[in-house]
């Protein structure tokens, strides 16, 4: 197919119904709101539900009913619209329903403002419901991938029965670039374990009450087990020029955008750098990352945040290497510059002391 | 009392033994006298009556009736406290086939989830709903509920309701009827055998209504709780009877079964070939890979300028013309409040190599359609980059010797032409004219798409050719 211009938020719409999604609820936040205004525009068109919701609570709860029944369904949402989900998202893990929810994330906390942030790594990647349960997040940088990872995270959702976020700050949502869809449609049929309202499934229960403290320590394993699963054979994520690199720049959405101007400009300067993208938030690059701190002098994490993913980077480091942090907030954006600048300070302080490595 | 034959046999639509249970699996976990027990009799009697065993989907809340699935053998969905109705719209709408019984408490419907059955009654969502009016939280305890009569001692009411603490009982039915959606809205009473025929009569036009395809069917159920209550299940049935009807008087709010519409059918969904088409997926077209191996291009613009200049328009054309001519793009606008409180900006790249970065810190091309824009974007410019300007002269006080100016007033160029609005695509030609940006076929390419009208097509082509005579360097 031709590559089209195409927002970020319109993109991974397209890419759900490509992918077989066929209901959508939401309530509008910007800078999500394209997202359900293209499902309102387009899922009638496919035989699909598009439905407005009264807030966010009622909308993940849709979410919970029409996954119940196996089709492949979706949300969209930003930071206190997620806040309000998170209830629904617990119960949807804990109940194992497949389902897809797009954070467009903008400030907080609070009412915050609409301005792109990266703050909502905490509540998507570390789940701000309550229990023993995982998401799956998926982490796209481009609009080409807000369509592909949205597609890949109905796979996911499906494979897992787990919800999948695809968390995207208000930049990614709102740019245009070229994007190329499949050529070709599918439409899953609903799995055996659905309700559906038929002979075949009357015997099917959706639910995540598990009263017998061994029945729910038991189902607990089951779900635990099924995220070392997805720590195997899922995770994901971009190296550019990592191989001989001094310092590691780690960063993901546009940050990593950004970081990759900062490794062309570093190294047309003759600094060794390069950059770490997870694409995949949970699970998270640990061995990646793990592997570069033996190789590597420092690293540097950069987020639109006070700092929230550089605590999964420190873990994977263990403390052998540094972990620097830079970031801007409240909407604002490092340039590439700043960042070198950073970048530099970081390189002198290592060649002065250079770090003592744990060889473990 | 011999007005009625007593049966003693199970509904079909009752599993025979409770195997999702873990202990005692002959008898339910409600207790002696319970309004639940009785009430899933009445809902099991119906479904087998109506034949509709295969096709229902019975959703059930947090509360002592959380367990319902362990009952029915029908399809069962259990969930979040208070979130029934909207659970039980997206199965209804996922299934329009199947018949969604949505069965919920007093705290879980009249508490914490008022939203849900207010917006889903005023939908008119096709289902059924029981709502089990029982005054208190059984299953936490006996805590006050929005139901709870006045003047009631509860575990967090232990001086009584009051009218200054929680306010009055809550109206649920009567408020539903206030809706113009509902079809069907009674409230019952589970206070004597009488009362309960009764009330097994209503649970089954609601079912049948939903069956017929009608909309929103409701029946609250007085119900007693003879444990919470503290009472011996004789005396529980008796208050219902004797008091609860005082508060709650039973009647038929709602009846719109003979009148009302049956739902629209929902359209026959496409073949799944044409679903690309639908989206505006596009299908391969020509681009000039010429270009491609043309001199390196790194264009960085930033247009800026009052919300209603074109500002967005003008960066898509120029993204847009981009591609179509083979090179690396992308557009980023500013959004929301900034729309709002008038000013507009977006940021543009164009380029031969592939884009690490959207945003555009240092510009080699300003755009700048007001004053402000000048202001605050000027000094970010490259040297030797370009700034166009809108404006008779650069404002006073505003120099810099090492990028390029192109002064006009554009807007009023625009005006002459017939639309002070075709000042974004004079700038445009200007710029087009100054720089080895794009080939104006792209440009022409990208506006015929993007233009909506042709008198707009027509007036911005006049506007690019004038803008490239325009281009005077200053
Ligand atoms: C979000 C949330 N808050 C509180 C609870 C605890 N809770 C469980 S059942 C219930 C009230 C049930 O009362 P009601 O709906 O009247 O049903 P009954 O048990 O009387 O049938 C409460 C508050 C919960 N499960 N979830
Ligand atoms: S506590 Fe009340 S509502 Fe709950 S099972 Fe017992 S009688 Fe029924």
């Amino acid at each position: 197919m031709r590559k089209q211009l195409m927002k970020g938020n319109e993109a991974v719409l397209r890419g759900a119904i490509l992918a077989g999604c066929r209901a959508f609820y939401s309530y509008p936040i910007t800078p999500a709101s394209e997202i359900g205004e293209t499902a309102a525009l387009l899922l009638p068109q496919v035989g699909g539900t598009f439905l407005q919701s009264e807030s966010e609570t009622a909308a993940v709860n849709m979410l919970y009913g029409a996954a119940s029944t196996g089709i492949r369904c979706m949300t969209a949402s930003s930071g206190p619209g997620i806040s309000l989900m998170q209830e629904g998202i617990s119960y949807l893990a804990g109940a194992e329903l497949p389902c897809v929810i797009a954070d467009i994330t903008r400030g907080g906390p609070g009412l915050g403002n609409i301005a792109a942030e990266q703050s909502d790594y905490f509540q998507v990647v570390k789940g701000g419901g309550h229990g023993c349960y995982r998401t799956l997040v998926l982490a796209p940088d481009s609009v080409q991938e807000m369509c592909d990872l949205t597609m890949l995270a109905f796979d996911l959702a499906d494979k897992y029965r787990n919800p999948v976020f695809v968390l995207a700050d208000g930049f990614i949502g709102q740019m245009m670039e070229p994007v190329e869809f499949p050529e070709r449609a599918i439409l899953p049929a609903p799995p055996a374990w659905a309700v559906r309202g038929t002979a075949e499934t009357r015997k099917n229960f959706i639910t995540s009450i598990f009263l017998e403290p061994d029945a729910l320590e038991h189902h607990v394993l089951k779900l635990h087990s099924k995220y070392e699963q997805a720590e195997r054979e899922e995770t994901r994520y971009e190296a550019v020029q990592t191989d001989d690199a001094d310092v590691v720049l780690v960063g993901y959405g546009i940050s990593a955008r950004i970081l990759k101007s900062v490794v062309q400009l570093g190294r047309a300067q003759g600094l060794r750098l390069g950059l770490l993208r997870p694409i995949t938030l949970y699970p998270f690059p640990t061995e990646a990352i793990r592997s570069l701190a033996a190789t590597a002098s420092a690293f540097l994490t950069v987020e639109l945040s006070t700092g929230q993913m550089i605590e999964d980077v420190r873990l994977a480091v263990e403390g052998r290497r540094p972990v620097e942090f830079y970031g801007r907030s409240g909407g604002n954006v490092p340039s590439a510059e700043d960042v070198l600048a950073v970048v530099r300070n970081i390189i002198k302080r290592c060649s002065v002391s250079e770090p003592e490595v744990a060889h473990v | 009392m011999s007005d009625f034959e007593v049966l003693h046999q199970k509904a079909r639509s009752f599993y025979a033994t409770f195997e999702r249970k873990a202990e005692l699996q002959h008898q339910t976990h409600y207790c002696p006298g319970c309004g639940h027990g009785i009430t899933h009799k009445l809902i099991a009697q119906a479904i087998d009556e109506l034949g509709i065993q295969d096709r229902t989907v019975l959703i059930s809340p947090v509360g002592c009736s959380v367990f319902a699935y362990y009952y029915f053998d029908v399809g069962n969905i259990q969930v979040a406290h208070g979130r029934a109705p909207a659970a039980a719209t997206a199965v209804k709408r996922s299934l329009p086939n199947s018949i969604v019984l949505s069965y919920q408490g007093d705290g879980d419907l009249a508490a914490i989830g008022t939203a849900e059955i207010l917006h889903a009654a005023n939908r008119g969502e096709p289902i059924t709903v029981f709502f089990i009016n029982n005054a208190i939280y059984g299953m936490t305890g006996g805590q006050v509920a929005p139901t709870t009569p006045l003047g009631s001692k509860t575990i967090t009411s232990p001086f009584g309701r009051s009218v200054w603490n929680e306010g009055y009982p809550l109206h649920v039915s009567e408020v539903l009827a206030s809706l113009e959606a509902p079809v069907y809205i009674e409230r019952v009473a589970l206070g004597n055998n009488k009362m309960i025929v009764r009330a097994g009569r209503a649970i089954k036009k609601a079912i049948e209504n939903q069956i017929n395809g009608l909309g929103f069917s409701f029946i609250e159920i007085l119900s007693p709780c003879p444990t919470i209550w503290k009472m011996q299940p004789q005396d529980a049935q008796a208050w219902v009877r004797d008091e609860l009807t005082k508060i709650y008087p039973l009647s038929i709010f709602r009846d719109k079964t003979l009148e009302a519409q049956r739902r629209p059918e929902r359209a026959e969904a496409p073949a799944l070939e044409k679903i690309p088409e639908i989206l505006g997926c596009q299908s391969p077209r020509s681009v000039d890979n010429s270009i491609c191996q043309s001199a390196a291009k790194d264009f960085r613009i930033k247009i800026a300028g009052f919300g209603g200049q074109g500002v967005l328009i003008l960066g898509e054309i120029l993204a847009e013309a981009g591609l179509d001519a083979g090179l690396q793009v992308s557009w980023l606008p500013s959004y929301g409040p900034e729309m709002r409180s008038g000013t507009s900006n977006c940021q543009v790249r164009i380029a031969t190599q592939p884009i690490d970065s959207p945003l555009v810190n240092r510009p080699n091309v300003l755009m700048a359609l007001n004053e402000p824009s000048l202001h605050k974007f000027l000094s970010a410019v490259e040297p030797g980059g370009w700034v166009l300007y809108n404006g008779e002269n650069l404002p006073a006080g505003v120099a810099r010797h090492d990028v390029n100016f192109i002064v006009r007033p554009f807007t009023a160029l625009g005006d002459q032409l017939g639309d002070a609005r075709a000042g974004n695509m004079i700038m445009l030609g200007a710029l087009l004219k100054a720089t080895s940006l794009i080939e104006e076929k792209w440009i022409d390419g990208a506006m015929r798409r993007l233009v909506k009208s042709e008198r707009w097509l027509d007036l911005d082509r006049k506007a690019l050719a004038l803008g490239q005579e325009e281009a005077i360097l200053k």
